[in-house]
């Protein structure tokens, strides 16, 4: 949905404005186009700034002020992979705030951080509704659950290879 | 030969993709022929990959399956190791009382025609035979309660928006689902689709609404893509559009998708979001009910509050309000999570006390240690000492004993739990997901985890300032995100007095 599927590839203003026109006719677009528009990119592109504030007649600040509310839309490229570690009590219950930290530690992270290689980027989440089979992350859309620091070693090589 | 995998995300994060592939491989190797299915979950995640082998009509269950356990299913299956019986007479599944859940795991989730032959579509086609206040009348007496968390009567909901004028109105399913500990939602989306686009639609019909939206968390990308499914094959089928059922009335829905902030589970956050502004909470009144969604009437409900209302219509009022403790009517989809040795959903009557849910279903934690707390309703939610487990599961019951039941998450922690970093944690939650719009809530979390790191360095004189920032959340803040903070955090504090109680020197 909104991670990256793509390198990001350099946004094409007529793709911005097909996406803007395909999303612009439905009740309350802003978060559909916002939405569209980083699964196309892997982030929100200055480029559309000016062709969605005109389209949805907002200003660029009530656009930008949007844009800055939702912990899910980012402004710049994320990494080639976006690892999202549940943070929530029921991971915290099963050892999942030592897992967060042995990753952040192993890849000298702090949380939104990404890696040099530009593979990697960790984010926290709060609940993946995997809570009983704690701890879960999520790696590029897919769900892991029970994972231990085995099994995120092993994802952690295949998000990085 | 019929054999069942979960496509639910829990079971496929435990790996039932992989399970499905080694099963259609281990078929076509050995030249059997496989009709393999993808059903919801049962809810019984600690046994997932739950794999089912369906035999004369019964299946029998499987698990917790690895790839390697695969082969033996084509062997003597009573002497596979992971044999647990068949599905339907287990334990947990047998004491469950499955109204809402009844088809969850049972069918194929995106077929309508396994969906109507168990019961489907029968609330709705007796919608259409009633007038909309009859609809209204009948949920009302059902005695359901938002299963959301406030716990206010759907029924009453329906009818503000029945009686509210205009003709254009909305039905807003809530499915931000953002609280640790519940995956109620996200299960019904995933394993039974149609109930919830089915209670929408008969709310639709009774609240005079034409239009729909289902507010989904990007957090279930699974929920989502099996949601846009369903609705594309329910309009394809005639059960939405403009015609429903050949009825000659409309009802139609649509899918969104949310932006990753926990307050726009918050109702009117969330119809601020889907006009497509910040997440901001607005004042009320007005009611969404009165002025909600651009300004319309707006029916706004969880989503098991709605997948809950073909059930009802199907059998009666009566028949749900049968179930139930006091004010609290009909089933609670409990769901059991964090350090447990049996996590998963579990439907049963209100009524049934913390401590059996804890002890008998759960059967403790996981880590095999005593259990300390449990945490029910969220990360607003209180934290449950082991004194009082005899709570019974009722809106009115918790809120006598401090807690509240919330969605109905339970999360369990092990003695190995420190409650002053639960607490700190629940501050620095709050402050991260603060819509910013009031500020004991802004401000006040961020100093609340100030004050908390203050009496981990063992600065006891900082307790009664939590204690009364505490207070300050409570009084002043407009949703419950600042004004129920203050509920895991003092019953931390109350009920795990020594985990605050840091000596300088062990501090340092
Ligand atoms: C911070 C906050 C988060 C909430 N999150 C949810 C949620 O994820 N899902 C939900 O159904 N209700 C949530 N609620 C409750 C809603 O505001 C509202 O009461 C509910 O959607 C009404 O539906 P119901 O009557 O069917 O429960 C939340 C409330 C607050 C204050
Ligand atoms: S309590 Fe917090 S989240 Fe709720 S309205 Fe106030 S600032 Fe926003
Ligand atoms: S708390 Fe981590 S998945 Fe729910």
């Amino acid at each position: 949905m909104t991670q990256p599927t793509a390198p990001a590839a350099p946004p094409d203003q007529a793709e911005i404005d097909a996406i803007i026109a395909a999303h612009a006719g439905l009740e309350g677009p802003l978060l559909p186009i916002l939405h569209a528009l980083q699964h196309a990119f892997g982030h929100v592109p200055q480029a559309a700034f000016d062709p969605l504030a005109e389209a949805l007649r907002i200003t660029k600040a009530e656009l930008h002020g949007v844009i800055s509310f939702y912990h899910d839309f980012r402004e710049a490229p994320a990494g080639r992979q976006v690892l999202k570690i549940c943070r929530a009590e029921a991971c915290q219950a099963m050892g999942g705030a030592g897992l967060a930290e042995g990753v952040l530690r192993r890849l000298g992270l702090d949380w939104h951080g990404t890696t040099g290689d530009g593979a990697v980027t960790v984010e926290p989440v709060y609940c993946l509704g995997l809570c009983a089979c704690a701890p879960a992350v999520m790696v590029d859309g897919r769900v892991h659950g029970r994972v231990d620091a085995a099994r995120m070693d092993a994802l952690l090589a295949e998000a990085r290879a | 030969m019929i054999v069942w995998v979960p496509m639910d995300s829990a079971a496929k994060a435990v790996g039932a993709d992989e399970v499905a592939a080694a099963v259609l491989a281990e078929a076509e190797a050995r030249g059997v022929t496989l009709d393999l299915r993808r059903n919801g979950a049962r809810g019984m995640v600690w046994l997932e990959p739950l794999v089912e082998v369906e035999i004369d009509g019964l299946r029998h269950g499987f698990g917790p399956m690895s790839v390697a356990d695969v082969p033996a299913l084509f062997d003597d299956l009573s002497a596979h190791p992971r044999a647990l019986g068949a599905v339907d007479e287990l334990d947990w599944m047998r004491r469950q009382t499955r109204l809402t859940f009844a088809r969850c795991g049972v069918i194929e989730p995106l077929s309508l025609a396994q969906y109507q032959a168990h019961g489907g579509l029968t609330g709705l086609r007796r919608t259409l035979d009633m007038a909309p206040a009859e609809v209204v009348a009948e949920v009302t007496a059902s005695g359901l309660r938002g299963r959301g968390g406030a716990g206010f009567p759907t029924g009453i909901k329906w009818q503000t928006v029945h009686d509210a004028p205009g003709s254009r109105k909305y039905i807003v399913c809530n499915a931000d689902e953002g609280d640790s500990g519940t995956f109620a939602d996200r299960m019904i989306m995933e394993g039974d689709p149609f109930s919830l686009i089915e209670g929408m639609a008969i709310a639709g019909l009774a609240a005079g609404a034409t239009k729909g939206f289902v507010y989904l968390r990007s957090e279930y990308p699974d929920a989502i893509a099996v949601m846009e499914q369903a609705v594309r094959i329910a309009r394809a089928e005639g059960v939405l559009g403009p015609d429903v059922l050949g009825s000659g009335r409309a009802f139609d829905m649509e899918i969104r998708v949310g932006a990753g902030a926990y307050v726009c589970g918050e109702e009117t956050s969330l119809l601020n979001s889907l006009e497509g502004r910040r997440g901001v909470v607005r004042a009320k009144p007005p009611l969404p009910a009165l002025a909600g969604l651009f300004g319309c009437p707006t029916v706004v409900n969880n989503v098991i509050s709605l997948a809950t209302v073909p059930v009802i219509l199907e059998r009666g009022a009566q028949h749900y309000a049968d179930f139930g403790l006091g004010r609290s009517r009909g089933t609670v989809t409990l769901q059991i999570a964090g350090n447990v040795a049996r996590g998963g959903l579990f439907e049963t009557a209100f009524g049934i006390s913390l401590g059996d849910v804890v002890e008998t279903l759960a059967g403790g934690t996981a880590s095999g240690r005593p259990v300390k707390a449990a945490q029910v309703g969220g990360p607003l939610g209180a934290y449950m000492p082991r004194e009082k487990f005899d709570t019974p599961l009722g809106y009115e019951e918790f809120d006598a004993a401090g807690g509240l039941v919330g969605h109905a998450g339970i999360v369990v922690f092990d003695d190995s739990a420190d409650m002053l970093a639960m607490a700190r944690f629940a501050m620095e939650f709050c402050a991260v997901e603060s819509c910013g719009k009031c500020t004991p809530c802004r401000i006040g979390a961020v100093r609340g985890v100030e004050t908390i790191d203050r009496i981990a360095q063992g600065d006891g004189a900082a307790i009664p300032l939590l204690t009364d920032l505490c207070e300050t959340m409570k009084d002043g803040s407009l949703c419950a995100l600042g004004g129920f903070t203050p509920y895991p955090v003092m019953s931390a504090l109350t009920h795990f007095p020594e985990d605050f109680a840091r000596s300088r020197e062990a501090a340092e």
